[in-house]
């Protein structure tokens, strides 16, 4: 099976961890993925909010190169670039003043967007297109005894709720219980992390953070499995400032494509593991078996 | 006095302003001095309301001075009032069937605003009926004797109550329940609103009643699975589930429940919508109707793996009520009329996983709550968590599942009331603080707006918003260990996270899941909603379109008990009314054969549905059995040689009318 | 370019048990549609007789619309299936005539279904619009004259024949 990827910044940047566990799974499962040649930012930053119609014209322009590269389906994992890509491709559907930009921006340049490419999320393309039964037969290592909090965060299933209930998703449930993990019922898996809100309303931010972190760890889960780089980052990076506030609440956020990668034997070097601020660590965990953090 | 072949046609015509109904949208005197001028016409008028006395009166008096022969009247849908008018042509001494209805109202000033469009219309279907009245001929109604007994579908409250009512009468009736006991959802109840009167003690009589009483005869854990027939002479098979014990012989002893191989009750029991436990052999609930046990055949061991020491045939010892040959039989009655009660099912809490139902023990929904505080439920009256403390706080949430454009649009009308007086028992019982979150409260009936008063005072507080989530998840620490409740009160213009220990949802009502089945059953319609249709909103509330059918109760639409008991009185006086006149009429619309016009191809005999038609070997002709034929048609349109007719749909009258619509501009 | 002005005509044989009875709920709803057509009540739809629909587009419809019970939910059974099976036939019966098979229309509109009248009628209503008048009548006479002249040409050539022999 062969792939369109269109890796976003985030990939490149501070989720990196996600790209380096996303791409050996998917090898590993037989799916080509091909990145997106020239690519630019989806324009999921504050670009929306700036010009909507410019800002779909640059998103579109992702799209239109996947369409000449004649991809049936882009594999796009950061849920921002996910949201914006669609989005853009609902817009330039129903709104004939945005098609209109959009024709002439990318006409300038010689291309054009039909719509004819589906912006596929990865976590709908590994369990909808290749498979729970195929990834079953992956599986190496278990995850026994893993307890897992499923975090899928809010841009994936809202507000095009694609391929999952738009309150209560399930397809991280399904995927983490085929890799022999534990999941525990976590009721706050769309809610909001904090992201846009922790470099402006630090106090509001911090604390959708903490009560994530608080309730994941009270609900006995080991690792906070995520398929955002921006709620990973978050959920990550904060621990320092919570804690003064709020006392520890200490448990690891994941990529769910790295726990995946443990599942399937990949060597621990393969998926990044080290690249987290909280370490990650499987609970039957010999020493250097699975990852070990830097510092 | 009938017009013959040959006889000159003189026709009347009336158009009717229907008050402003008609006459708003279509100029009724331009139609009248239209229709005047058509050849056969002797007599034209408009008239403010054509149904009314006057208006009939004007009628027979023309057949008589203007020797008329044919009627034509313009007004409402023939379902409506043709009776009405073929009734006036027959008192001025006509034929009814010389008459022909023109629909001007719901097919043309209801719903068309142009009023030059709809008067040409109006005009259009005026002339067409014109034309085809010439061709209208005399016939004769046929009477066919209504069979006197009465099937009840549905032992509930509706059904119960109808059953009562028409044996009370002295009128056999069979009650047909598909549960091992009657009673319906009301038997569930603690208490009843607004009166807070037990719903035990009102019901119980009752349902005695209907088992001692001797023109009822009683099947339970039985099903309608045939019915044939039509209005007064109804063929219905009735499957009667295998209980493995003769209703005959059991005295309810339940002596062969206590000495069940299975010593303790394990499983679920569904009177108690699962909280509690039964046995394999067992009773549905103390005051059950019949007093007969039943054995549930997924459950038991003798009736599952044949292996069991049968236990409880020794216990019932002579009595030999215990019976494990008893297999599935099916029964036919003859019945006139049949009545059908056959209710709801409540809203599946599951579908709205935001409130957790089935995720949060302590979410339980009305009816439940309704198990929990009545002194026959689970815990003898008790209302406790699930871990067995007194709750300090309840919430409320209305309309679960009703008003609600993802699941049901509709209001199920009792919830609100109902709620109440659950918050009223919790109160009473616990002292628990109550919430209730509502839509909009709804307390219409007699003694309910003082009863939503009686709540306020009692220190119920009312949040109105529809609630978005029920989680687990605190903020606060008052919140740790308790359900959250995040909703918009919408008064307040805020939203609000409501700590709480219980959730009571408030589920709403729908149809029961087979009521698409029932309906092709008893040849009845449902509305989009799942309801069975009535034959007219308000005018003919418990009837369907099929005659000799009946409707009571929530299969209907969502309603309270005095609501389900009126419709059930009413639907019995409807059935007793048919009855006790003996006979109904048939509509002379069958279909007949020309027998010098029949080739003897035999391709109509296979069409008919009713199997009226057969072939006559010695005449090599096709023969219609007019008491089997229900006037459809089929037949004649599939008749290559045009032999096969029918009154009053003649080829000559439809092609007229054909002809008629379509030749004025 | 359709011409606005064009108000096509209908006929519609309605089933007495749910097509009728629908068109009768739309009315107590006040639903709002087009004029444009014109009801002849039937028993079942099972009565049209494919002779009905083609002596309407012979005298002037513009579109003729049956409807009946849902496929299951017929009143006397079936006779719903039968009416579908005849309109099938008769589709295809009209494109070999020549008529554009949208302007024969079968609806299942149940009892409860008064909006679903609204709806079909103001659809078929626009699509004739679009399609222009079918305009039988006027076409029969065209031919009707053709045939007349042809006729009266070969009457003289026989004619003319009759008196070289004679």
């Amino acid at each position: 099976m062969k792939y369109s990827y269109f890796p976003g910044c985030s990939l490149k940047g501070l989720g990196r961890a996600y790209e380096e566990s996303l791409l050996p799974v998917m090898r590993h499962l037989g799916a080509e993925m091909n990145e997106l040649d020239d690519w630019n930012c989806c324009g999921a930053t504050a670009y929306m909010s700036v010009d909507e119609q410019l800002a779909c014209v640059l998103a579109a322009r992702n799209l239109a190169l996947a369409e000449k590269a004649g991809a049936r389906d882009l594999i796009t994992p950061c849920s921002a670039c996910y949201l914006v890509l669609n989005k853009t491709k609902h817009y330039i559907e129903d709104s004939p003043a945005i098609r209109a930009a959009v024709e002439r921006g990318l006409g300038a340049a010689g291309l054009k967007c039909e719509g004819t490419t589906s912006v596929r999320h990865p976590l709908d393309v590994l369990v909808n297109d290749i498979g729970l039964d195929v990834i079953k037969e992956k599986v190496v290592r278990p995850l026994k005894g893993l307890k897992v909090a499923p975090y899928y965060g809010c841009q994936v299933v809202r507000p095009y709720a694609t391929f999952d209930d738009a309150w209560n998703p399930t397809t991280m449930d399904r995927l983490l219980t085929t890799l022999g993990a534990e999941v525990v019922h976590y009721p706050l898996k769309t809610k909001c992390c904090g992201a846009s809100l922790t470099g402006t309303l630090p106090e509001i931010g911090l604390r959708l953070t903490y009560i994530l972190l608080k309730e994941a760890v009270r609900r006995g889960a080991d690792v906070i499995a995520t398929i955002c780089p921006l709620c990973q980052f978050n959920l990550d990076a904060y621990h320092h400032q919570i804690e003064q506030r709020w006392g520890p609440v200490r448990i690891p956020t994941v990529y769910f494509t790295q726990l995946m990668g443990i599942a399937f034997g990949l060597p621990a070097k393969q998926l990044a593991l080290g690249r987290s601020f909280i370490p990650f660590r499987m609970p039957s965990a010999k020493a250097g078996e699975a990852v070990a953090p830097r510092t | 006095m009938n017009a013959g072949a040959g006889t000159e046609i003189r026709t009347g015509f009336y158009i009717c302003h229907c008050g402003q109904n008609i006459a708003g949208v279509v100029d009724c005197p331009a139609v009248a001095e239209y229709v005047a001028r058509l050849p056969s016409v002797v007599v034209s008028r408009d008239y403010k309301y054509m149904c009314s006395d006057p208006g009939q009166e004007l009628i027979k008096q023309d057949i008589r001075e203007h020797n008329l022969n044919r009627i034509v009247v313009a007004s409402c849908s023939p379902l409506l009032h043709e009776h009405t008018f073929r009734h006036a042509v027959e008192a001025g001494g006509l034929n009814p069937f010389l008459f022909q209805m023109v629909n001007i109202r719901e097919h043309d000033s209801w719903v068309h605003t142009d009023h030059a469009a709809a008067t040409e219309k109006a005009k259009a279907l005026a002339y067409a009926a014109v034309r085809r009245v010439r061709f209208h001929t005399a016939l004769e109604t046929k009477r066919v004797s209504v069979h006197p007994d009465v099937l009840v579908v549905g032992g509930g409250i509706a059904g119960i109550h109808a059953s009562l009512t028409l044996a009370n009468a002295g009128k056999k009736v069979f009650l047909v329940e598909r549960e091992p006991s009657i009673g319906g959802h009301m038997a569930k109840f603690d208490k009843t609103f607004p009166t807070l009167d037990c719903a035990a003690c009102i019901l119980t009589p009752k349902m005695s009643a209907v088992g001692a009483h001797e023109n009822i005869t009683l099947w339970s854990y039985s099903e309608v699975v045939k019915v044939e027939g039509y209005v007064g002479n109804y063929q219905v098979t009735v499957k009667r589930k295998p209980r493995y014990v003769n209703e005959e012989l059991c005295i309810g002893c339940q002596e062969c429940i206590r000495a069940c191989v299975y010593k303790e009750a394990k499983f679920p029991d569904e009177f108690n919508v699962g909280m509690g436990k039964r046995k394999p052999i067992y009773i549905p609930f103390p005051q059950a109707v019949p007093q007969v046990v039943v054995i549930d055949p997924a459950r038991c061991l003798q009736v599952k793996s044949g292996k069991c020491k049968q236990t409880c045939v020794e216990a019932c010892a002579d009595r030999r009520a215990i019976d494990f040959t008893q297999r599935e039989e099916l029964v036919q009655i003859k019945v006139g009329n049949i009545i059908v009660t056959t209710g709801f099912k409540l809203f599946d809490a599951k579908r709205i996983p935001q409130y957790g139902y089935g995720v949060y023990p302590n979410v339980v929904t009305s009816i439940e709550l309704e198990r929990l505080v009545t002194s026959s439920g689970p815990t003898g009256g008790e209302l406790l968590l699930r871990d067995g403390r007194t709750p300090q706080s309840v919430a409320f949430i209305l309309c679960v599942g009703s008003r609600d454009y993802r699941t049901n649009r509709w209001c199920s009308r009792t919830c609100c009331m109902h709620s109440m007086k659950l918050a009223q028992l919790v109160r009473e019982h616990t002292g628990a603080d109550v919430t209730v979150f509502y839509l909009d409260i709804r307390a219409p009936g007699k003694g309910c707006e003082e009863f939503y008063d009686k709540s306020l005072k009692d220190g119920i507080q009312f949040v109105r918003g529809r609630v978005a989530e029920v989680t687990d998840w605190a903020v606060t620490p008052e919140e740790e260990g308790k359900l959250v409740i995040r909703a918009e009160d919408t008064l307040a213009g805020l939203v609000r996270r409501i700590p709480v220990d219980m959730i009571v949802l408030a589920v709403g009502m729908e149809p029961q899941s087979d009521a698409q089945d029932l309906r092709r059953l008893f040849n009845m319609s449902c509305g989009t909603e799942g309801w069975f249709l009535e034959k007219h909103p308000k005018l003919a509330p418990v009837s369907t379109f099929t005659d000799g059918v009946f409707i009571a109760g929530c299969c209907q639409g969502p309603k309270d008990i005095p609501d389900s008991i009126a419709q059930a009185g009413a639907a019995a006086a409807e059935a007793m009314a048919l009855i006790d006149r003996g006979y109904i009429e048939q509509e002379p619309n069958t279909a007949y054969v020309v027998e010098e016009d029949c080739s003897g191809c035999k391709s109509c005999i296979p069409i008919c549905p009713y199997t009226a038609i057969t072939f006559d070997e010695a005449k090599a002709k096709a023969c219609i059995n007019p008491a089997l034929c229900k006037g459809c048609g089929t037949c004649v349109a599939a008749c290559p040689s045009g032999s096969i007719r029918q009154h009053l749909f003649e080829d000559e009258e439809i092609m007229s009318e054909i002809e008629g619509v379509l030749s004025h501009a | 370019m359709p011409d606005a002005a064009f108000q096509p005509r209908i006929v519609a044989f309605f089933c007495n048990w749910c097509t009728y009875t629908a068109a009768d709920l739309a009315g107590v709803s006040r639903f709002k549609y087009a004029p444009n057509v014109r009801v002849v009540r039937l028993m079942c739809s099972g009565r049209v007789d494919p002779q009905f629909i083609l002596s309407a587009f012979s005298q002037g419809a513009d579109g003729v619309l049956i409807g009946g019970c849902h496929i299951g939910d017929c009143h006397y059974s079936e006779g719903n299936l039968k009416t579908l099976r005849r309109f099938q036939m008769l589709r295809r019966l009209l494109r070999g005539l020549g008529i554009d098979e949208r302007r024969l229309r079968l609806e299942w509109i149940s009892a409860a279904e008064g909006d679903k009248v609204r709806v079909i009628v103001n659809e078929m209503t626009e699509q004739l619009r679009a399609l222009g008048p079918l305009g039988l009548p006027g076409r029969f006479e065209e031919w009707d004259r053709e045939a007349g002249r042809t006729e009266a040409e070969a009457a003289g050539s026989e004619a003319r024949e009759e008196a070289a022999h004679a």
